[in-house]
């Protein structure tokens, strides 16, 4: 019994010592498992995890590069860094922004404006980017948020420089302005050399040269924790800032344009001859392109784009106008120069012409006909019917040649954005646009600039320049220097020029005197606009928005001030040493001598006599405009 | 008989290293902070004079005494699923006024105790009815922790039990009947889960499905061992621990930072020095001399090797996330001073053996 029980205890003993053991082998394999993870982990893939456990402290910054300057060509500012201060969320480190927003509002006024920004701005910015919710803080302002700031974790005071265009309105078709980037736009640029910026040129100068404006990005190596924040700055490279753009335009001649201008509706292009330089560019009514730096609100924006006079429209670069009667004397060139037409060969105007074998009547502006004239005279009095005949016996083809290497019916390819390119109509053109057949008719109504033929005012000055030029195209351009800081050297941009085919002297000279008649002669159709000083050569033009019926007569009074022709004027000044060439369209003003003349002479005086047609601009204006631009902003 | 201090030096000099490095870890893990190791220190001065306090207690007593403390264990069980204070989700608190502590430790050696207590006053290999009735035993607790819920605790509970019936001699084709029934289970299991225990198993079947919210302890605690390679980045350098990359990194974390900081060296050192500890107590277990004695300290012991085998399993991506300290070195009290008092029992049944063989 008690040997029984003692062989028992043994046997059990054994039968632990056996367990025992077992268990000690699973403890062993357990750890060896454990072991064997561990050397993958820390052995074959430590690069790996070496590789992301940097990636998690150290991160690269953007650093961005200041945008660079534009200057007028007297060097007055036209768009500045100014620095500002917004208040920025970071979404991410937010839970309720609602709540966040509101308690913040009790700090500093947020409008319902702000608030729209904020939300039109939120699903378009970048990851772990702060959005606006308030722009230009005052300095009351930040000191009030900076004593509460712990308060808001994720809501900070970015101080950044910002758009500035102290001439407003007066330079916003031709500068320009830059905006937020949006989803599209961020799209197409290269994010990394944007990696720090949150604007870019949308319209204008500011837009087609954005390469040189922006300038190159810098990157600073730093560490940070889990949370976020900066503990250690390494390495960096810095930004390049963009270069500074010194324009062709001239401040004093673009206000006086406009000035002249006034409230009317209408383009005024200015060109240097010889540069082809732009002196001067306005398009009325224009807008104040400051908010769109911001960000604009949407009602403000719907007043603009709903308006009905469209300020928002570049009418100089945009505009595409049938140019009238103001391309007669490079048709009549064209004429010369194919040899279907000679300078003394006159032609009868008995008040309308006819197409062999038709009867309907292509009419002369003067209905009882000019009697027998020579080109010079046709272009003086602006015959229609001694265009008509000239356009019939040169035909479509070579008078387009003519009108193509004045620059008609492409864009000029001038240095800006959104130009377009008029159209100058041909069988071809016809046949693909709208799948008709050319008529001999159409032929005429190009000779004298109407129908289906548009062209820009930028097109017009161009071409005029041309003439002034006397046969050379100077590609026209706003950037004259650029220069990549304060004391570097200015680096003048290229001009792009080129010979139009007919070189004979004899040709342009009846060409300029045509011209030079239609002002100083006693029938020219610009004789208001003569001047003692300085001799003018000019042509007018007129430009049909309504079409007259066969059987009708125009009569202004009757018809809709919208529905009224256009007036036109191209023209250059001195004659014999042209310094500027000018066109001005005047949309629904009627007749071209009337009401677009004065305006290119109130131009040309400013330009050439100095006389002004506004006092000129000093910095007392800049300061006013600014501080005027800062209250309306605290004020939205 | 002379009065004598029962201790077993080996053990206690092993124990007393792991301490040293956990206090080491947990200095660069905390943030260097001074007041954190200060209380740790106190723990486990508390925990060590508890340990030595149960070495006096001869198992003879012990064994006295493991029906009431396990009946006493079930009873406190039931009055946290009553009256428990919550805290995190889970219920698992009790407060006594003076303290407040989580009666579920208490099963971690009631349990066994309970076992070994039963399993030694019958024959092993144990029969049928005996496995039913410890089955029983087991499942009852189990289940009471599984529901408050918590899961790591459970896990070491049923460890214990089923350490204790393997030790006992339970026989083979059992054994393999049961983990086939158990894989059976599964799918029950499954079901019975609540969510957050659900998303951690699929987390860690897949983290990368969700880097920065349940994956996001696993990639990092990985990021941080595996960055550490065979030399690690140096006392108090770790990246990853110092900038606050890693979560719960003086507490369930603790062992990425051991990896990140002294490398593939540092980390098995720690675990030759647990595996020292281990061999040790099976060692005093298999030369007990009574079937009490063996089963309790072999079921202690096992259970020391779960804890650190699912704490480790868990941060190097092995096993998925479950609440289970690293022993002896994270941050905390309970779990502390639970597995100190195992120890205790262990040197215990180790110093009355010599008694018994000089007699």
């Amino acid at each position: 019994m008690l040997a029984e029980v003692f062989t028992d205890q043994r046997g059990e003993k054994r039968l632990f010592r056996i367990r025992a053991l077992f268990l000690a082998l699973i403890v062993i394999l357990g750890l060896a498992l454990i072991g064997m993870r561990l050397f993958h982990l820390q052995v074959t893939r430590h690069t790996h995890f070496t590789t992301l456990s940097d990636g998690n402290r150290i991160k690269i910054q953007p650093m961005p590069p200041t945008r660079g300057l534009i200057y007028d060509r007297n060097g007055v500012l036209l768009a500045d860094n100014v620095p500002s201060y917004a208040l920025t969320i970071e979404p991410e480190k937010i839970a309720d922004l609602e709540s966040t927003i509101a308690e913040l509002s009790t700090l500093v006024p947020i409008s319902e404006l702000d608030r729209e920004r904020f939300r039109r701005l939120l699903p378009q910015r970048r990851r772990f980017e702060g959005v606006p919710i308030r722009l230009d803080l005052s300095e009351v302002e930040r000191a009030r948020f900076a004593v509460q700031s712990h308060r808001f974790p994720g809501v900070e005071i970015a101080a950044e420089l910002s758009r500035f265009y102290p001439q407003g309105l007066h330079t916003a078709h031709v500068v320009g302005y830059v905006g937020r980037i949006n989803q599209q736009e961020l799209e197409r640029i290269d994010r990394s050399n944007y990696a720090g910026s949150s604007h870019l040129g949308k319209v204008g100068v500011e837009k087609y040269h954005e390469a040189w404006l922006h300038g190159h990005v810098g990157y600073q190596q730093v560490v940070v924790n889990a949370r976020g924040r900066i503990l250690e700055r390494r390495e960096e490279k810095t930004p390049v800032s963009g270069r500074d753009l010194h324009l062709f335009l001239d401040m004093n001649l673009q206000r006086d344009a406009a000035a002249a201008l006034g409230d009317r509706r209408g383009a005024v292009v200015a060109i240097e001859p010889e540069t082809g330089g732009v002196l001067a560019m306005v398009s009325s009514p224009s807008y104040d392109p400051n908010p769109f730096v911001g960000g604009i609100g949407f009602k403000a924006f719907a007043a603009l784009r709903d308006d009905i006079d469209r300020p928002l429209y570049d009418r100089a670069i945009r505009g595409q106008y049938p140019p009238g009667s103001t391309i007669k004397q490079f048709i009549a060139l064209g004429g010369l120069a194919s040899g279907v037409a000679r300078a003394r060969e006159g032609k009868h105007c008995g008040g309308y012409f006819q197409l062999p074998g038709h009867s309907h009547r292509y009419r002369c502006w003067r209905a009882r006909g000019h009697g027998s004239l020579a080109m010079e005279d046709a272009i003086v009095q602006s015959c229609d019917v001694y265009f008509y005949r000239l356009a019939h016996d040169m035909g479509i083809e070579r008078m387009n040649k003519y009108l193509a290497e004045f620059g008609f019916g492409r864009p000029t390819g001038a240095v800006i954005a959104g130009e377009l390119g008029g159209l100058l109509p041909s069988p071809e053109w016809k046949r693909r646009a709208r799948n008709q057949p050319w008529f001999p008719g159409e032929t005429l109504i190009v000779g004298i600039g109407q129908g289906a033929f548009l062209a820009t005012p930028l097109q017009l000055a161009a071409a005029t320049a041309a003439a002034a030029n006397r046969g050379v195209y100077v590609q026209p351009r706003l950037v004259n220097a650029t220069r990549s800081g304060l004391g570097e050297p200015l680096e003048p941009t290229a001009a792009q020029q080129r010979h139009l085919s007919d070189k004979d002297p004899a040709h342009w000279q009846v060409i300029i005197d045509a011209m030079t008649n239609v002002v100083e002669g006693r029938r020219g159709t610009a004789r208001r606009i003569h001047h003692q000083d300085y001799r003018i050569a000019g042509k007018t033009g007129t430009s049909q928005v309504f079409t007259i019926g066969q059987n009708e007569t125009y009569n202004e009074a009757e018809i809709d001030e919208r529905l009224r022709d256009h007036a036109l004027f191209v023209g250059f000044a001195p004659v014999d040493n042209p310094r500027i060439a000018v066109a001005v369209i005047i949309e629904n003003g009627g007749s071209g001598g009337a009401t677009a003349a004065p305006v290119a002479r109130a131009v040309m005086d400013s330009w050439l006599l100095d006389q002004r047609v506004v006092p000129a601009t000093d910095d007392a204006d800049e300061t006013d405009a600014r501080s005027a631009m800062v209250a309306r902003r605290v004020n939205e | 008989m002379p009065a004598r201090l029962h201790i077993d030096l080996p053990l206690l000099l092993l124990l007393l290293l792991i301490c040293a490095l956990g206090l080491l870890i947990l200095y660069s893990a905390s943030g260097q902070s001074g007041e954190q190791v200060e209380r740790q220190l106190m723990r486990l001065g508390l925990a060590f004079v508890l340990m030595i306090a149960v070495a006096q207690v001869p198992p003879v007593l012990l064994c006295r005494w493991s029906l009431p403390l396990f009946l006493l264990g079930l009873l406190l069980l039931l009055a946290v699923l009553l009256v428990g204070e919550q805290s995190k989700g889970a219920q698992r608190w009790l407060d006594l006024g003076v303290v407040r502590f989580q009666p579920s430790e208490i099963l971690k050696l009631a349990l066994p105790m309970m076992l070994a207590w039963y399993l030694s006053l019958r024959p092993m290999p144990p029969r049928l009815l005996d496995i039913l009735v410890t089955s029983l035993l087991i499942a009852v607790p189990v289940l009471l922790i599984a529901k408050q819920p918590d899961l790591g605790t459970a896990l070491l509970v049923a460890s214990a039990g089923l350490t204790t019936l393997f030790l006992s001699g339970l026989r083979w084709r059992l054994i393999i009947g049961l983990i086939v029934l158990g894989a059976a289970a599964a799918p029950l299991a499954w079901s019975l889960m609540r969510d957050y225990q659900r998303r951690r198993v699929l987390t860690f079947l897949d983290p990368g499905s969700d880097p920065l919210g349940a994956g996001y302890h696993i990639i990092q605690s990985q990021i941080a061992i595996g960055s550490g390679g065979v030399h690690g980045k140096g006392w108090l350098e770790g990246t990853q621990s110092q900038l606050e990359f890693l979560p719960e990194r003086s507490t369930d974390f603790i062992f990425a930072v051991l990896g990140e900081e002294l490398g593939l060296s540092g980390v098995i050192l720690l675990m030759l020095l647990y595996l020292a500890v281990i061999l040790r107590g099976l060692s005093i277990a298999a030369q007990a001399p009574d079937a009490y004695s063996r089963l309790l300290a072999g079921s202690i012991t096992i259970v020391f090797f779960v804890y650190l085998f699912v704490n480790m399993g868990m941060v190097i991506g092995l096993l998925p996330v479950v609440g289970v300290p690293l022993p002896l070195i994270s941050y905390g009290g309970t779990s502390l001073v639970t597995l100190m008092l195992g120890f205790g029992i262990l040197m215990s049944v180790q110093t009355r053996r010599k008694l018994l063989q000089s007699e």
